[in-house]
């Protein structure tokens, strides 16, 4: 996992109809979630209807960017062919402060740093120029 | 209503697993397998009614036509099933349920995994494309953790483990155990990809981590292979060759497909689809003589054994370490030698916990044959503990 400026091999996200506000409040580094109306419950990932019913309604807010570390893996070999070069990363669930959980990776600490239960923020990774990634490092 | 007995496993067709194959196509080794299992059956195509097929690579729409079209099938019921792992158990369950729904009688069930050597283009077989976030993959597993690299299922397993073992606590030896028993059951199995390869514990703890916690040899190795079960009605099954394995218990559950946005990490969807299938077979845990248990990882035996409740939750390290889970001791588990040691051939993998089940109830396990087994639990798990199929197989109605 590095920022140099190599041209960007991983594979990269392609914004939905319902993550585009996602992606870019990422590209001005803010995480922007939606929350449900009903249960006051922030969801990760962003959708078009409520898993919570159809009465309900999501309405986009910023958050915090505070987690915690719900469970973690270091990848010892690649996940796949384009981190072949990346050594061993750590990839985590991690739960906000605001309840949502999501898979990212924990960057700027030693993969054997991380357990589980460490405070995290995010950390916005510009890893091209259209698409800033959702990572998170020790807090 | 209640499927309990109203369809019974007639026949079995399974390939040996094998690295690779060479020049082979999915629909060719599904033909294959599937003549194996009607043959095994005592019947001919032509009196199959009924096709449960997988979606393949070479046919990704139009599965069941294109195999009823080269098998010659008359076939009043066809579909695709598509739940990873839990294919397999799938599929009967579904065959269960057009039997008894009067649709047809006569279900033939095939999966099937060629595993090509990496060819000039880079790809692989078929059986792993479907995890890899190809570009033509718009959902939020592409979107949200394939660029993170949250690829395969490696990581998925892994992260259960690291719960399970911050929530409850696991010794590594005792989920190392878990390998290497069902090793000892495929040294028992001249069919089995490590046929003749005993491990122990120390070779587990000291074969590579590939995923923390997880080692080399707590994790499935893919292998090409196919696997097929002719299910007919249960008064059809009587008078075919075999004595029918009966379908006695069903249940299903699925919660999520990503382990990110499981509802647990500890507690999966196992728990509702074992209570169903006991419920409906109205066979206790205790009855239970053979485990047939989805292996993809040490970690997922444990959490299986738990959730489908043979051992309390947080329990199952003891549970290991207190039974003996080889052919031969008191808790016969995968006596075939699981998917670890058996090999996992794509969705037939998941397939072969059925397959076992049904020839030890058969009888015709020959050197790993559990004695007189009168009821299996059979359980399949997709993607990252996400679909959860379970059986209840018995001798008797």
């Amino acid at each position: 996992m590095n920022d140099e400026a190599m041209p960007y091999r991983k594979p990269l996200p392609e914004p939905g109809p319902a993550s585009q506000p996602f992606w870019a409040g990422l590209r001005e580094h803010k995480l922007k979630l939606q929350r449900s109306k009903k249960t006051g419950k922030v969801i990760y990932y962003p959708r078009l209807v409520s898993p919570y019913g159809p009465k309900d309604e999501l309405e986009w807010v910023e958050c915090s960017g505070k987690g915690t570390v719900y469970s973690f893996t270091i990848a010892r070999r690649p996940t796949a062919p384009q981190w072949n070069d990346d050594g061993d990363y750590a990839i985590a669930i991690v739960e906000l402060d605001e309840g949502a959980r999501l898979t990212a990776n924990i960057l700027n600490c030693p993969p054997e740093a991380v357990n589980i239960g460490m405070k995290v923020k995010a950390h916005f990774q510009d890893v091209t120029a259209e698409v800033t990634l959702l990572q998170f490092e020790p807090a | 209503m209640s499927l309990r007995g109203k369809a019974a496993i007639a026949g079995i067709g399974e390939f040996r697993p094998s690295r690779y194959t060479e020049g082979a196509t999915t629909l060719g080794m599904l033909a294959e397998v599937g003549m194996q299992a009607v043959v095994d059956a005592g019947l001919e195509m032509k009196d199959i009614d009924g096709l449960v097929t997988e979606s393949f690579a070479e046919s990704p729409m139009f599965a069941p036509a294109t195999m009823v079209e080269y098998l010659g099938i008359d076939a009043k019921f066809a579909e695709v099933v598509d739940h990873g792992g839990a294919t397999g158990a799938a599929m009967v369950l579904r065959a269960a349920m057009a039997i008894s729904s009067g649709l047809c009688d006569r279900v033939l069930c095939v999966t099937a995994a060629r595993r090509e050597r990496r060819s000039n283009s880079g790809e692989r077989s078929s059986a792993s494309t479907g995890w890899a976030g190809r570009r033509t993959d718009r959902t939020p597993y592409s979107e949200f953790e394939v660029p993170y690299g949250a690829i395969g299922a490696n990581y998925g397993y892994a992260m259960i483990a690291q719960r399970y073992m911050y929530e409850y606590g696991v010794k590594p030896e005792q989920l190392a155990e878990i390998a290497v028993a069902q090793r000892y059951n495929a040294c028992h199995n001249p069919e089995a990809i490590f046929f003749g390869q005993p491990i122990t514990v120390e070779d587990v703890l000291n074969s590579p981590v590939v995923v923390d916690p997880l080692h080399m040899l707590e994790i499935v190795m893919p292998v090409a292979g196919a696997a097929a079960l002719v299910v007919t009605g249960a008064r059809t099954a009587r008078k075919l060759k075999h004595d029918p394995v009966y379908v006695l218990g069903a249940g299903e559950h699925t919660t999520h497909r990503s382990i990110t946005y499981a509802p647990s990490l500890t507690h999966s969807p196992i728990t509702a689809a074992a209570d169903a299938a006991f419920k409906m077979a109205g066979v206790r845990r205790k009855h239970i003589d053979i485990a047939s248990i989805y292996d993809c990882y040490t970690i997922t035996v444990l959490v299986s054994l738990e959730d489908a409740g043979f051992a309390k939750k947080g329990r199952g390290g003891k549970f290991v370490e207190e039974h003996n889970l080889r052919f031969d001791g008191d808790f016969p588990l995968n006596p075939h030698g699981g998917q670890l040691s058996f090999g996992q051939a794509g969705l037939a993998g998941g397939m072969s916990h059925v397959t076992e089940a049904a020839r030890q109830l058969m009888g015709r396990a020959k050197g790993r044959q559990v004695k007189k087994p009168d009821f299996a639990f059979v359980n399949g798990n997709g993607g990252i503990m996400s679909e959860q199929v379970s059986l209840i197989l018995g001798r008797d109605r």
